[in-house]
């Protein structure tokens, strides 16, 4: 009992980088436990995730596991965490991993250390940090048996180098029919296209951008032009979703998305106490509001008074130049 | 159709969270409860679903006493009965799920509704547990949810604004978000309906936690930050500052 499982998230055929900051996660655990870290794929590629940590690479595909199902991941997940005898059993915190890593844990009749943002061994044994009230506390969580948590991403940095593992194929114990739910289709959305809580930096817009369908237009394009600049993904207030200026997937706060970007940026937010539980998890903030007095100041580390008119687009320009040099 | 809505009793979201004296648990001094925000969405998809095809739509709580408040609103909103299942522990998720799933066992259910994530523990896990635990196929964070002919389909809000369409068997366990659905008020003869309803309160068998907390902190506190400068002039000394002091671009 000192070896790691860890479920890489894969797309389009390639490890998520969500996937490969929990694979890293998951090989610096091993270590401290004196354990190996086993790379789970679900797919029928499974990359070279022996130069991102893994000792060994297991590998469970064919046409039962063609299409995402969550009760089939979780059974396949759950097989595996009980014929590895693993300490701890990771994922990474994304709508995938949130959305079957609980059953999975089920299956094992264990519990869940859901969006973790820390992992340590206390008294030989795997213990978890993980913000709850949208980061209004932290809370320190054990397991009497194996520890099962999901990662919130962009908080763990990937591992290089490790094994040349060669990927081990593993049968999967049941057929398409045995499954209760599996996508049929996507049905909206932009494919590959970032979700905030899984962006390196957010751009987010509030009520102070005013309506895009009206006055607040060119707000909006300029904000979509800094976002771009910076490969970030964009946010949004609830007052801004809310008014369905924005979609809810957007929405950055207690009741949207938790969020740990490496930098956000807050363009006309005021900073109600909802909205900073969502994001004052960020390494860097910056803050752009017209109120000197807005609470938004108080967590950034950077501010700049003035309206979102005049700063958005000249930070657009102060970047490309920063960037370009 | 019977419909169990399963519902928290959560701190409003404009509580300041402090620890306990036992640094374990949080300070209750102060703090006020509300519905948890994401189940209002999961009591609304309940009785849009009755009013569609007929039926009960029952509210299940796993909660202390006080939770009967809650409870009522749910049923001022249009909900025809409900179960409390007593207990002033703090569960996690694993627990809570195993002491619903018994008494969903007990009672009719063709779908099964929660909100994704409650706005305190968070764990947006409880839904998906209920669901293996009694075998039932699971769909979270949805953002459409229709019943024909003993089949729902529902859309789930997936990575970066995607849309999941599933196709699934009742009886279902649906997990809700913003975007479902319009969460109503109560209305007045709602509110008479509800006062005049029963509550049964039953002491509830949680079993042990799957995950226990061993110490409960305060986030760290951010380093004090500065204004670098007014207007669109101030753009270049940020970007200068974001790249060569924060090192983040
Ligand atoms: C149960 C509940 C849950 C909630 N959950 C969330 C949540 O998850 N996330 C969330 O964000 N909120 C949440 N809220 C809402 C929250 O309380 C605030 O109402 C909301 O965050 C305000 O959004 P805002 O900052 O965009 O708008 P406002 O508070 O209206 O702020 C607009 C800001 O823009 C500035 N401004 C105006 N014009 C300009 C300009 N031209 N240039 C620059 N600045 C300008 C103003 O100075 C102001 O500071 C929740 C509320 C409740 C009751």
């Amino acid at each position: 009992m000192s070896d790691v499982l860890v479920f890489v998230e894969f797309s389009d055929g390639a490890a998520t980088k969500a996937g490969l900051q929990a694979l890293g996660a998951g090989s610096t655990l091993a270590k401290a436990l004196g354990g190996k870290a086993i790379a789970l794929v679900i797919g029928n590629n499974a990359g070279e995730l022996g130069k991102h940590g893994a000792d060994r690479v297991l590998v469970a595909g064919g046409d039962a596991v063609g299409s995402y199902s969550p009760d089939g991941f979780a059974r396949i997940v759950a097989e595996h965490a009980k014929s590895t005898g693993a300490a701890a059993v990771l994922a990474s915190a994304t709508p995938m991993g949130k959305d079957f890593f609980a059953r999975a844990a089920a299956i094992a009749k264990c519990g869940l250390a859901a969006d973790c943002v820390e992992l340590k061994v206390e008294g030989g044994k795997p213990r978890a940090v993980r913000p709850v009230f949208a980061g209004k506390a932290l809370a320190t969580v054990e397991a009497p048996g194996t520890l099962w948590a999901t990662l919130r991403p962009n908080v763990f940095a990937e591992v290089s180098g490790g094994s040349d593992a060669a990927p081990e194929t593993v049968p999967v114990t049941f057929g398409p029919g045995d499954l209760k739910a599996v996508v049929k289709e996507i049905v909206a959305g932009v494919k590959g296209k970032l979700d905030v809580a899984e962006a390196e930096i957010v751009v987010s817009g509030g009520r102070g951008l005013k309506d895009p369908a009206g006055e607040g237009k060119q707000n909006w394009a300029n904000l979509e032009a800094l976002a771009e600049t910076l490969g970030a993904a964009i946010g949004a207030s609830r007052a801004v979703v809310d008014a369905g200026w924005r979609g809810h997937g957007e929405q950055v706060g207690q009741t949207g998305k938790t969020v740990s970007p490496k930098l956000y940026i807050a363009c006309g937010i005021s900073g109600a106490i909802q909205h900073l539980a969502g994001m004052s998890g960020s390494k860097v903030i910056v803050a752009i509001n017209k109120d000197d007095n807005a609470p938004i100041f108080k967590v950034a580390d950077y501010g700049i008074v003035g309206t979102v008119e005049d700063v958005v687009p000249a930070l657009t320009a102060a970047l490309k130049e920063t960037l370009g040099s | 159709m019977d419909i169990i809505v399963c519902i928290r009793r959560a701190p409003t979201t404009d509580a300041r969270i402090k620890p306990a004296a036992d640094g374990k648990n949080y300070d209750p001094a102060g703090v006020n409860y509300d519905i948890s925000e994401y189940d209002k969405f999961a009591i609304e998809a309940g009785i849009l679903l009755k009013e569609k095809h007929g039926g009960t739509v029952t509210i299940l709580t796993l909660g202390p006493s006080a939770a009967t408040k809650e409870m009522r609103t749910a049923i001022a909103m249009g909900c025809d009965a409900a179960h409390l299942l007593v207990s002033d522990a703090n569960h996690d998720a694993w627990a809570t799920a195993q002491a619903l799933a018994e008494k969903i066992k007990t009672l009719p259910h063709d779908m099964v509704l929660f909100g994704w994530n409650s706005v305190d523990n968070q764990s947006s896990a409880t839904g998906q547990m209920v669901a293996e635990l009694l075998g039932l196929p699971s769909v979270s964070v949805a953002v459409a949810l229709d019943v024909a002919d003993g089949q729902a389909t529902v859309d789930r809000l997936a990575a970066g604004g995607n849309r999941e369409r599933y196709s699934v068997k009742l009886p279902a366990v649906v997990t809700c978000t913003k975007g479902l659905n319009k969460p109503r008020s109560a209305n007045m003869k709602g509110i008479m309906a509800a006062k005049k309803t029963a509550v049964p309160e039953t002491p509830a068998n949680a079993p042990a936690d799957g995950v226990s907390v061993v110490k409960l902190d305060p986030p760290p506190a951010r380093p004090e930050g500065k204004i670098v400068g007014k207007g669109a002039e101030a753009a270049v000394v940020l970007a200068k500052l974001l790249r060569e002091e924060a090192k983040v671009i």
